[in-house]
């Protein structure tokens, strides 16, 4: 049985690096990723799951870092936006104009490249789906859509 | 930032779950059962619940798999939405499970923090109800198993410490043809406004709802009204609407009286859309 008591020394694999960092039982992903390990990529937007900038990929799946707790991550794989390393979805966003202030930028990013790699081939049902977890108050949804569109190969 | 300070906890078995619980309650602390953390951190952030530890289920193989194994499909309480959803095992559930929340979120969202949470539309329940799900309950004196009709009134009646481990349902009820519609104020991705899930079966039409009241239900007086063949749609409908039992819920998202339109609408579309499956 795992017991974590108090702030403690835990290890993440995060961007494919084992880290090290201090963290209380209470503290959150989003937390621990920008404080502890410098990766700002993940926004805190309204730390309440509504907004989706904060979202990273835990083992393939897109999961908002303010709605996990950094203790339960334990044994598993984190990437953010800053593991994506030239990523089809991030050129996408250049060429289709998927972004105006960029703050939302990121954890959309996070979404998209999880659909193309989950789901090469989703419908636009599928997409929409996926997409509506984020918002984004420039309102680029549609430039937003097309980036994603065009690395999916339907 | 979670305003206050907890133990963290992550046991192997169901045993040693069950009685670390009730080692810290009797000790005067309040511990929490923990499937994905959505409810318990965005809760805990805006100091509307409080614990001092919480026990996460995610370590225990019971609570985690999503399975046919004789004949029926065995979910972990500890299994996403979104797995469930994406296995296709169960597509009524599934297309619940989808209209929960949103899609990022059903990445963490438990069925069992669905069905044990305190947000009042529980709607993975409704499947279960009309598709006589039986549910798996380990507490003092094991594992038990119940039918969810026998033990959820209002919520799921558990004893303190006692752990929803996981759902069985027959293979039979998890390919029956059914109707899901989930109506919101507005948005797509809201509390339900009414969520009806209806099955056929040898056809008999069972009907659950959500939304329409402060918790969501199985009635045998709908069931009855709408599978009496002396009675036509419009009838039938009529009727439901007029149940004085029901105690429509009459608040921001909703009046009563919209409420009880739109469910008279719904009501009727869905036993149009299950008249026509044999």
């Amino acid at each position: 049985m795992i017991k974590i008591s108090e702030a403690s020394i835990i290890e993440l694999e995060v961007n494919g690096e084992k880290r090290k960092v201090v963290a209380e039982p209470s503290d959150t992903l989003l937390h621990t990723l920008r404080t502890e390990l410098n990766l700002t990529g993940a926004k805190p937007g309204c730390e309440n799951g509504d907004c989706g900038a904060c979202t990273v990929i835990v083992d393939g799946w897109p999961v908002k870092s303010c709605l996990v707790l950094t203790v339960e991550m334990m044994g598993h794989k984190i990437t953010t936006v800053e593991g994506l390393d030239n990523a089809p979805i991030q050129k996408a966003f250049v060429e289709k104009w998927g972004f105006q202030c960029g703050f939302c930028t990121s954890g959309f990013l996070m979404v998209c490249h999880a659909l193309a790699e989950k789901h090469p081939h989703a419908d636009e049902y599928v997409t929409e789906e996926w997409l509506q977890s984020n918002l984004c108050r420039c309102t680029s949804y549609q430039e937003i859509k097309e980036a994603v569109r065009s690395i999916l190969g339907t | 930032m979670i305003p206050f300070k907890f133990k963290y906890y992550k046991p192997d078995t169901l045993q040693e779950a069950f009685e670390l619980y009730s080692h810290i309650a009797s000790q005067g602390k309040t511990p929490m059962y923990y499937g994905g953390g959505t409810e318990i951190i965005t809760m805990s952030r805006a100091n509307n619940i409080r614990m001092d530890a919480v026990i996460d289920l995610k370590g225990i193989p019971e609570c985690c798999g999503i399975e046919m194994v004789g004949g029926r499909l065995i979910i972990g309480s500890a299994v996403t939405l979104s797995r469930i959803s994406e296995s296709g095992l169960f597509p009524l559930l599934g297309q619940t499970a989808a209209r929960i929340a949103d899609h990022t979120v059903q990445c963490r969202l438990t069925i069992g923090g669905n069905i044990c949470g305190t947000i009042i539309y529980k709607e993975t329940v409704l499947p279960l109800m009309v598709c006589e799900s039986r549910v798996v309950i380990y507490g003092k004196g094991g594992k038990r198993e119940v039918q969810i009709n026998q033990v959820f009134d209002n919520k799921l009646r558990l004893q303190p410490g006692e752990i929803l481990t996981g759902i069985m349902t027959d293979s039979c009820y998890c390919s029956l043809p059914y109707v899901h519609v989930k109506k919101t104020k507005s948005d797509k991705i809201a509390y339900p406004l009414l969520t009806v899930v209806a099955v056929k079966k040898d056809n008999n039409i069972k009907a659950a709802f959500s939304g329409l009241t402060d918790h969501p239900f199985r009635s045998r007086e709908i069931e009855d009204c709408i599978n009496d063949e002396n009675l036509s749609d419009d009838d039938k409908v009529n009727r439901i609407i007029g149940f004085q039992q029901i105690s429509v819920l009459d608040d921001t998202e909703g009046s009563s009286g919209y409420r009880r339109f739109v469910l008279k609408n719904t009501l009727k579309n869905t036993l149009r859309m299950l008249e026509k499956v044999k």
